[in-house]
């Protein structure tokens, strides 16, 4: 602070008017700056160290760990069943997915078969669940790049969803709607109806949400040619999901590795050509209209009868591993577990999408714009909570 | 796919078996790379999934690094083992797959693990002065770097 009390009118100037301009500053070009991880538009606790020319990207660092909680390290201490519901709290807006995986690794291992109503279930969830996540992606990822309404839209629709979820389970995030051998709960009274209630509701809203974005001059200039990555690049730094997707790689483990009830159901792998943030948005917004699809199927044809498999009430596997990965929202989610023969893991490793996706970020915004890293740190669609487990 | 991997390593693949319908092989780490490298080239192993490790305390090789890999024109995954004590070091995969880089830091950082040639061998998720490496069998669940925890958060246990 300038000593106000002096008659030296020099000492109300800043530095950059005294004529001698601030070397540290206006004579450097590289700028090294810090985004995060208190920083709205990181999604979580995300941080980025940015090196810059002006306003253009040189190169980044992610620094994470900030919501590490040792969940491998927790899953060696609990029994089978009981790490069930640590899994929801890694990608906590995709809980049912997480569950879903975990729960059918563990049936592998086990050498158990889910009955097809459990799995006609869990297909229900697990995509009403991929649609609450897209949702939320959709809506945060408009509001960093500046649209403040889809937030709304879509909060007030992923509601609906959540509500079945409540409804089925007592609980809206955090589900732990599975357990190892298909399922604990019955549906209730009416869940077919409202499902069907549902994608009635739904699929004009999504409409809504491209009329508001697609063709949205703003919007397409903001993602058009942001964050391209190459289908080259992306398999070689092993991106998967729906960023893979929009690069123009047609595969989805839901077809490429049928599990749950999947090869059952008819439906398409949207992809993009360019892989750029706009291109993504449109993968997206597909994905949604394919899950609707799938939801409707398997509402439609749900067979009856029983929901879970002769499980053994102490779970304890033969000695052995396996590695079961399953398509998330966010791309491959996979589980290696290893058993020792006892009803505790010996070791379960997550193969989280978002941790092996995040790191395409550097290569994605170099040479872009600072306002751009906002946007791809949002089209890559990241979930702290799984980051870093 | 495996007898010609063999007849060009003989006993540097120790086995190669499959269990649940899943492949894998163990392989002696000095060829590691190599043949990792070879798998990407000429089995069409593009895509590396994973690399985690084990750790078996009462072992003399104490440690399993595993790469998890999978073909896009064949849809299918294999598992490559390999089998260090402790202290040793394996060579790194980044050069094969830029993927690995962030997957052996992160195998770094919770057994303790070193990469030979990784170009940024750091801790990834914990702290970069931490002590311990907190997936091996020996570190308690409730342990912690006191000493870290005192100088950087300013209190006197994390628990």
């Amino acid at each position: 602070m300038p000593d106000r009390t002096t008659t030296d009118p020099t000492t109300y100037l800043s530095h950059l008017e005294l004529g001698e301009p601030d070397k540290t500053f206006l004579d450097s070009n590289e700028l090294i700056i810090n985004m995060g991880p208190q920083h709205p538009a990181t999604h979580g606790v995300l941080r980025v160290i940015l090196k810059l020319d002006g306003e253009k990207v040189l190169g980044t660092e992610c620094v994470i760990g900030y919501l590490h909680r040792g969940v491998e390290k927790i899953a060696e201490h609990r029994t089978y069943a009981m790490f069930n519901p640590y899994v929801d709290r890694m990608d906590y807006v995709a809980a049912v997915s997480n569950g879903l995986g975990y729960c059918e690794a563990v049936e592998k291992l086990l050498n158990v078969e889910a009955p097809p109503r459990a799995r006609y279930i869990r297909v229900i969830l697990t995509e009403l669940n991929r649609l609450a996540s897209h949702m939320l992606w959709l809506g945060t990822h408009a509001l960093d790049i500046g649209a403040i309404t889809p937030l709304f839209y879509t909060f007030r629709d992923r509601e609906e969803i959540l509500k079945i979820f409540e409804k089925y389970c007592g609980a809206r995030l955090t589900t732990h709607a599975f357990r190892i051998g298909g399922c604990l709960y019955e549906t209730y009274e009416g869940f077919e109806g409202e499902v069907k209630k549902f994608l009635d509701f739904v699929t004009p809203k999504i409409d809504e949400y491209e009329e508001l974005l697609t063709t949205n001059r703003i919007w397409v200039e903001r993602t058009r040619g942001v964050g391209v990555i190459s289908e080259k690049d992306c398999i070689a730094l092993g991106v998967t999901g729906p960023v893979l997707r929009a690069s123009g790689v047609k595969w989805d483990l839901r077809k490429a590795q049928p599990y749950a009830a999947y090869a059952e159901f008819d439906f398409e792998i949207p992809i993009g050509q360019n892989g750029d943030t706009y291109d993504r948005y449109l993968v997206r917004m597909q994905e949604m209209r394919q899950s609707l699809r799938i939801i409707g199927q398997a509402v439609e044809r749900i067979p009856e009868g029983p929901i879970m498999a002769k499980v053994p009430k102490v779970i304890k596997p033969p000695v052995g591993e396996i590695y079961h990965s399953i398509e998330a929202p966010k791309g491959e989610l996979g589980y290696f577990i290893v058993s020792d023969g006892s009803t505790q893991p010996y070791r379960v490793r997550v193969r989280p999408p978002s941790f092996v996706n995040l790191q395409a970020l550097d290569i994605m915004v170099r040479g872009q714009l600072v306002a751009d890293v906002i946007a791809v740190i949002g089209t890559l669609d990241i979930v702290l909570g799984e980051v870093d487990r | 796919m495996v007898a010609k991997l063999k007849g060009q390593y003989g006993s540097g693949i120790r086995e190669a078996s499959t269990y649940l319908g899943q492949n894998y092989m163990v392989v002696e780490p000095s060829i590691i790379v190599e043949l990792l490298q070879i798998l990407r080239d000429r089995e069409q192993f593009d895509y590396c999934v994973d690399v985690t490790a084990l750790h078996y305390p009462q072992r003399e090789k104490q440690f399993d690094v595993i790469w998890i890999l999978y073909s896009f024109p064949r849809n299918e995954r294999i598992r490559v083992k390999t089998m260090i004590a402790d202290g040793e070091t394996v060579p790194s995969s980044v050069t094969v797959w830029p993927a690995a880089n962030w997957l052996e830091r992160e195998v770094y950082d919770m057994f303790g693990i070193r990469f030979d040639g990784h170009p940024n061998l750091k801790r990834i998720l914990l702290p970069d002065g931490w002590k311990g490496h907190p997936l091996r069998k020996d570190y308690g669940i409730i342990q912690q770097d006191q000493e870290w925890v005192q100088i950087n958060l300013g209190i006197e246990s994390g628990q």
